[in-house]
C-alpha cells in the first residue's frame, strides 16, 4: 500500500478483487534470494549503546543499535526499564528520525543586519558563545544578572538550569509547569499534601476501574500506562471515561460520558454526591485518614446528579451508574489526575475535586489506585554553593499564592515595560521549548521578544522561535549525547543511562558542552569541573554503587524500595503532609487565602452562532510541535484535520477533505488552511485539532505549512488566580471557506 | 505448520508503532508501508463506536496475487507464507491490482513489488516479528495455528473474531478480534 502521506488513519472502504479460486502452489525457493539491500542482521551482531528517549517526557530506556559501519539503524526498548517493559511507543522507535533529519540546525548562528536587513550568517562555536557570554555579563553589569531569564524544557535545560544558578540567576520557568501540569500538583498537594509525580504514581496494573477525564490514555503515549492500561483490559477492568470526543480510549470505555465542555466540576460535584448520599465511600479510610468530611457532605447536599443533568447533559442514571461502578472498584479504583489541565481557569480547583473523589474512594496508598512513588536520589557532582539571588523566579509570581514552580507567562510580562508591574526581564536563553507554540498568545510573547536586549536559543531543529533569536545554538541530538542520569518515580527506583552512539552531526554540541563553555568565560570554572560530563556521570554512578562502565552495558538498574511499602497498611496510622496531617477535603489554607475551601461550579462562556469551541488533543506519533518534522513520523502523519460533526457541516456545506481557514473570537485567522474531517467522534458544539501543527518555519521542509496551528487561535486565556495556570480552553473558532490570505503574500 | 497473526482491536490504539517498528526493520522507503492502520467508526453522536485495526499482507490460504503473478515471483513458502523474490519479480503490477487488501507496493528504487513477509528473517532467529514485538499495547500475536498450544490457537479458540473481506474468498490468514 502507497500511504497517502495525509489521511494516513483513515476510514477504512476496502475495495474487493476478484473472486479467487485457484488453489495456492506451495514453493521452497529460498525467501532470502532476494535482490534487494534487505536486512538479514542479527540485533545480537549489532553494537548497543544505552539511552533513554528524549522524545518526550516519559524517558524510556532502550538501546540505540548500530551496524558495522557504525550507523544507527535501531531503537529498542530496554527490557529492564519500568517505564517501558522492553517497549518504545511509536515516537521512541521513530526517534531515529531526530538524529537523521536533515533540516536539523548545523552550526551556531548569529543575527546580522546589513542594510535594513537581517539575516542569520554562520559562525564558529567560540564566536558564538563569547557573544553569549558577553551579553550575559553586560546584563550582570546593567541590571544585575537575575534579569537574564532562562525558559527551558527537557534534559538540555538541565544543564543551563545549573549555568544559570552558578551566574547568580534563579529566573527560571519552564511551559511543563503553568502552560500544562502545574494546576494538578497544586490540587493534589492542597489536599494530599504531595503531588501524583511524574510518571504519575497511578497503580493501573492493579486498578479494577479507572476515571479518565478529558486523559486520553492512548493518544498520548504515556508508555507504562498505554501498556499497563492494555493489560488491566485483558484483566476486565473497567474504564469511565469523560470527554466531549469519542477519543481512543473513550471507545474502550464501559461508560462514556459525552460531556458538555467546560462543566466537568459539576460532574465531579455529583459524582461525590453521590458517593456521600448513597453511602458509598469507604467509610473506614474517611474516618482515618480525611478531615472535613462534614463540611463536603453539606457542600455538595443539593449537587444531585439531576442538578448536573442541567448542566453537563450526562443522565442521572448514567451519572449514578457510574459511581456505583467506581464503589464498586474502590479502593483498586483510579480517577486519573489527568496531566495537561490548564482548561478554564478554575484548574486546580477541578482538580482538587478529582483528589477528594479519591479521597472518598480511598484510593490514595491502595493498591490499585496510587501507590507510594519512589526514586533513587542521585548526589551532586561536587561545586561551591550556588550564589543567593536577589530576586528570583518567586518575586515575579506574588500574584499566585500556590505557584510553586516559576509561570513563564510570568517570565514574559515582566519583559515588556508597563505590562503590569516592573519591567525587569531583559533578556531570554530558550532552551529546547518552541516558545511561540508552547505559550499561547503568541502576541504577547512576540511583544516580550522586541523588548529584549538578547535572545539566545538553543535546540536541535529550527523551531519557529529560532527565527527570532540573536544567536542559534544547535545542540545535538539525544543519540549523540551524554545527559544526566534518568531517576524517576516509580514503583521502585530505577535509573538509565544516555550515552552517545554517534558522534553529533554537523557542528552540533550538547548542551553540557555549551553550558561548561559559557560558565568558562563567565569565570566560572569551579562549577564545571570536568572536561567530560561522563566524568560526572561516573562520580556519580560510584556514588551509588555502580559505575559508568557498568551503565554501558546494562542501560538500567533497578534498586530496592527505601521508604517503606507500595501501600497503606491495616494498623498503619499514615501522616499526609498537609497541615493537619489529613487528607484535606476541607481546605483551610484556600479558605485563608482567600479561595473556595471546596471546590465549586461557576458557568464558563459558551460559543456563539456559528463558532465552536477549540478542543486540541494529541496523536499517538507525535510530541506536540517538536516530533512533526521527524521524517519517520511525518510519514505516519504529517498534517492535522479539524474533526467537524457532519451536522454542522451540513449547514455550512462543508465536505469532506475540504480546506477550510479558522478564525478566532478575537479575528485571529489560521495562516495555513486545514482540512475537513467529518467524524461522528466529536459533538456539535465544538471542533478538534490535533496539537502542534500548522508549522511556520520554512526551515521544516516536511513540517512547513502542513495543517493549521491550534496555539495560533488560542487568545483568550483563563488564568488560574491560585497558581497562574493558563486555561486554554475557551477560544471559540469559525470557519472561512474562501481564501483570506487570497491577496497576501505569505 | 501454518502461520497466523491475531489481533486484539479492543486493545490496539491506532499509535502506529507497528508501521514505525517495520519501517526501521524492512528498509521500508518514506512514503510507503508494509503495514498501516485504519479507524473505521460506525453511529452517530453520541451513539458512536469505532475499530482500529493493524492491517498487512493477510499471508492468505487462496491468495490471488500468487494465482496473478506471471514469473513465479509470488509465491508460497514455508509456513504459508506469501512472499515475493525480488529478482524474479518483473514489476509488472498484476499482483498489486489483484490484492483485495491492497497490501503491495511497488518499491521506488528496486522495481520489484514488495509487501509483509511476516518478518520470516527475525522468525527463522526465533524472534517476533518487528511489528509484534514493539507493540506497546502487546495486540498482537504470532505463531502456528496448527499447534493447538500455540497463544494463536487458544485466542481463536476463546474469542470472538474476524477476517477482512471475507467474501473474496482470499482464506486470509490475519483474525482481529472483537
Ligand atoms: S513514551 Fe515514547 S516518546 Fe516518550 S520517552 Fe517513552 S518511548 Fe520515548
Ligand atoms: S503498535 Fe499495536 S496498538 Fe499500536 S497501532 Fe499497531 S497494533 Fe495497534
Ligand atoms: S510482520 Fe514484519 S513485514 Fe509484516 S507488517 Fe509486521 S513488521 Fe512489517
Amino acid at each position: 500500500m502507497k500511504t497517502t502521506r495525509r489521511q494516513f488513519i483513515k476510514i477504512s472502504s476496502l475495495g474487493i478483487g476478484g473472486a479467487a479460486i485457484a488453489g495456492s502452489g506451495f514453493s521452497m525457493i529460498d525467501f532470502f534470494n532476494l535482490k534487494s539491500k534487505k536486512r538479514t542482521y542479527d540485533l545480537s551482531e549489532l553494537n548497543r549503546y544505552p539511552t533513554y528517549c528524549d522524545v518526550c517526557f516519559w524517558k524510556c530506556a532502550g538501546w540505540a543499535y548500530t551496524n558495522k559501519a557504525g550507523k544507527i539503524i535501531k531503537l529498542e526498548g530496554n527490557k529492564k526499564d519500568t517505564h517501558c517493559r522492553g517497549r518504545f511507543c511509536p515516537r521512541g522507535t521513530g526517534g531515529l528520525g531526530m538524529y537523521y533529519d536533515k533540516d536539523r540546525l548545523k552550526t551556531p548562528l548569529i543575527r546580522v543586519e546589513k542594510d535594513g536587513k537581517q539575516s542569520f550568517r554562520e559562525a564558529s562555536w567560540e564566536e558564538a558563545l563569547e557573544l553569549v557570554a558577553s551579553k550575559m555579563k553586560g546584563i550582570r553589569d546593567k541590571y544585575g544578572q537575575e534579569s537574564f531569564a532562562l525558559i527551558k524544557h527537557g534534559t538540555p535545560g538541565k544543564h543551563f538550569e545549573h549555568l544559570f544558578n552558578a551566574y547568580g540567576s534563579d529566573t527560571i520557568a519552564e511551559p511543563a509547569y503553568a502552560q500544562c501540569r502545574g494546576p494538578r500538583a497544586e490540587g493534589f498537594k492542597l489536599t494530599f499534601g504531595t503531588t501524583v509525580g511524574s510518571p504519575e504514581a497511578t497503580d493501573i496494573r492493579d486498578a479494577k476501574c479507572i476515571v479518565l477525564i478529558g486523559s486520553h490514555i492512548g493518544e498520548n503515549m504515556h508508555n507504562s500506562q498505554v501498556q499497563e492500561l492494555s493489560d488491566a483490559i485483558d484483566r476486565g477492568i473497567s474504564i469511565i471515561t469523560v470527554d466531549p470526543r469519542l477519543s481512543t480510549v473513550a471507545n474502550k470505555s464501559k461508560y462514556w460520558l459525552p460531556i458538555r465542555p467546560s462543566t466537568d466540576i459539576a460532574l465531579l460535584l455529583s459524582w461525590i454526591h453521590v458517593l456521600i448520599y448513597e453511602g458509598l465511600y469507604d467509610k473506614p479510610y474517611v474516618d482515618k485518614y480525611c478531615s472535613g468530611f462534614e463540611e463536603l457532605k453539606e457542600h455538595v447536599r443539593h449537587f444531585t446528579p439531576e442538578w448536573a443533568y442541567n448542566i453537563t447533559d450526562i443522565k442521572p442514571k448514567k451519572i449514578r451508574d457510574s459511581a456505583r461502578e467506581m464503589a464498586k472498584a474502590s479502593p483498586a479504583v483510579i480517577v486519573h489526575p489527568g496531566r495537561h489541565v490548564v482548561w478554564y481557569g478554575d484548574d486546580t480547583q477541578r482538580t482538587r475535586a478529582i483528589a477528594i473523589l479519591n479521597a472518598l474512594l480511598g484510593s490514595w496508598g491502595r493498591r490499585g489506585g496510587f501507590y507510594f512513588k519512589e526514586k533513587k536520589k542521585i548526589p551532586n557532582y561536587p561545586h561551591p554553593g550556588y550564589p543567593e539571588p536577589k530576586w528570583t523566579w518567586k518575586d515575579l509570581n506574588k500574584k499566585y499564592p500556590f505557584a510553586h514552580s516559576g509561570i513563564t507567562t510570568e517570565v514574559i510580562r515582566a519583559s515588556i515595560p508597563g505590562v503590569d508591574g516592573e519591567h525587569k526581564v531583559k533578556a531570554w536563553m530558550v532552551a529546547g521549548t518552541n516558545l511561540t507554540q508552547s505559550i499561547p498568545d503568541k502576541n504577547l510573547t512576540l511583544k516580550a521578544i522586541e523588548n529584549l536586549e538578547f535572545l539566545v536559543v538553543v535546540d536541535l531543529m529550527p523551531m519557529e522561535i529560532t527565527g527570532y533569536a540573536d544567536v542559534i545554538l544547535p545542540e545535538c541530538s539525544y543519540l549523540e549525547r551524554y545527559d544526566p542520569i534518568r531517576s524517576s518515580t516509580f514503583r521502585t527506583p530505577s535509573i538509565a543511562l544516555r550515552s552517545p552512539a554517534a558522534k553529533p552531526k554537523y557542528k552540533s554540541k550538547p548542551a553540557w558542552w555549551m553550558a561548561k563553555q559559557l560558565g568558562k568565560k563567565l569565570g566560572l570554572n569551579e562549577y564545571f569541573n570536568y572536561d567530560d560530563y561522563a566524568e560526572v556521570l561516573d562520580w556519580q554512578l560510584k556514588q551509588i554503587g555502580t559505575s559508568l562502565e557498568e551503565m554501558k552495558k546494562i542501560g538500567v538498574k533497578n534498586f530496592e524500595r527505601e521508604s517503606g511499602a507500595l501501600y497503606l497498611k491495616d494498623n498503619e496510622n499514615y501522616r499526609f503532609k498537609t497541615p493537619s496531617g489529613k487528607i484535606e477535603l476541607y481546605s483551610k489554607k484556600l479558605k485563608d487565602a482567600g479561595f473556595d475551601p471546596m471546590p465549586i461550579y461557576v458557568a464558563h462562556a459558551k460559543p456563539d452562532e456559528k463558532y465552536y469551541r477549540l478542543i486540541y488533543g494529541r496523536a499517538p506519533m507525535h510530541t506536540f510541535s517538536k516530533t512533526i518534522n521527524n521524517p519517520y513520523l511525518n510519514d505516519l502523519k504529517d498534517e492535522n484535520f479539524i474533526w467537524i460533526n457532519p451536522r454542522i457541516a451540513k449547514i455550512w456545506n462543508i465536505k469532506r477533505n475540504q480546506k477550510i481557514w479558522i478564525k478566532n473570537q478575537d479575528g485571529i485567522i489560521s495562516k495555513f488552511p486545514v482540512k475537513v474531517r467529518l467524524t461522528e467522534r466529536i459533538r456539535w458544539d465544538s471542533v478538534y485539532m490535533v496539537h502542534g501543527f500548522g508549522h511556520d518555519n520554512k526551515n521544516l521542509s516536511r513540517a512547513y505549512g502542513k495543517g493549521a496551528s491550534d496555539s495560533d487561535m488560542i487568545t483568550n486565556i483563563k488564568t488560574d488566580p491560585l497558581m497562574g495556570g493558563t486555561g486554554l480552553r475557551e477560544n471559540f473558532i469559525t470557519f472561512l471557506l474562501d481564501n483570506p490570505h487570497k491577496n497576501v503574500e505569505l | 505448520m501454518r502461520y497466523v497473526m491475531v489481533i486484539d482491536t479492543l486493545k490496539c490504539v491506532g499509535c502506529s508503532d507497528c508501521v514505525v517498528a517495520c519501517q526501521t526493520e524492512n528498509d521500508v522507503p518514506f512514503g510507503y508501508c508494509r503495514d498501516w492502520v485504519t479507524e473505521t467508526v460506525t453511529g452517530t453522536y453520541p451513539h458512536v463506536e469505532m475499530e482500529l485495526r493493524s492491517e498487512r499482507c493477510n499471508h492468505c490460504e487462496n491468495p490471488p496475487c500468487v494465482r496473478t503473478c506471471p514469473t513465479g515471483a509470488s509465491h508460497v513458502a514455508e509456513g504459508g507464507i506469501v512472499v515475493v523474490t525480488g529478482n524474479e519479480c518483473i514489476g509488472c503490477g498484476a499482483c498489486i491490482e489483484s490484492c483485495p487488501y491492497d497490501a503491495r507496493y511497488q518499491h521506488p528504487e528496486e522495481g520489484y513489488v514488495d509487501k509483509c513477509t511476516f518478518c520470516i528473517h527475525r522468525v527463522e532467529k526465533g524472534l517476533k516479528p518487528a511489528c509484534v514485538s514493539v507493540c506497546p499495547t502487546r495486540c498482537m500475536y504470532f505463531g502456528d495455528i496448527h499447534d493447538p498450544n500455540s497463544e494463536v490457537a487458544k485466542l481463536l479458540a476463546e474469542r470472538k473474531y474476524k477476517v477482512l473481506a471475507p467474501e473474496a474468498g482470499t482464506k486470509p490468514r490475519i483474525y482481529y478480534l472483537i
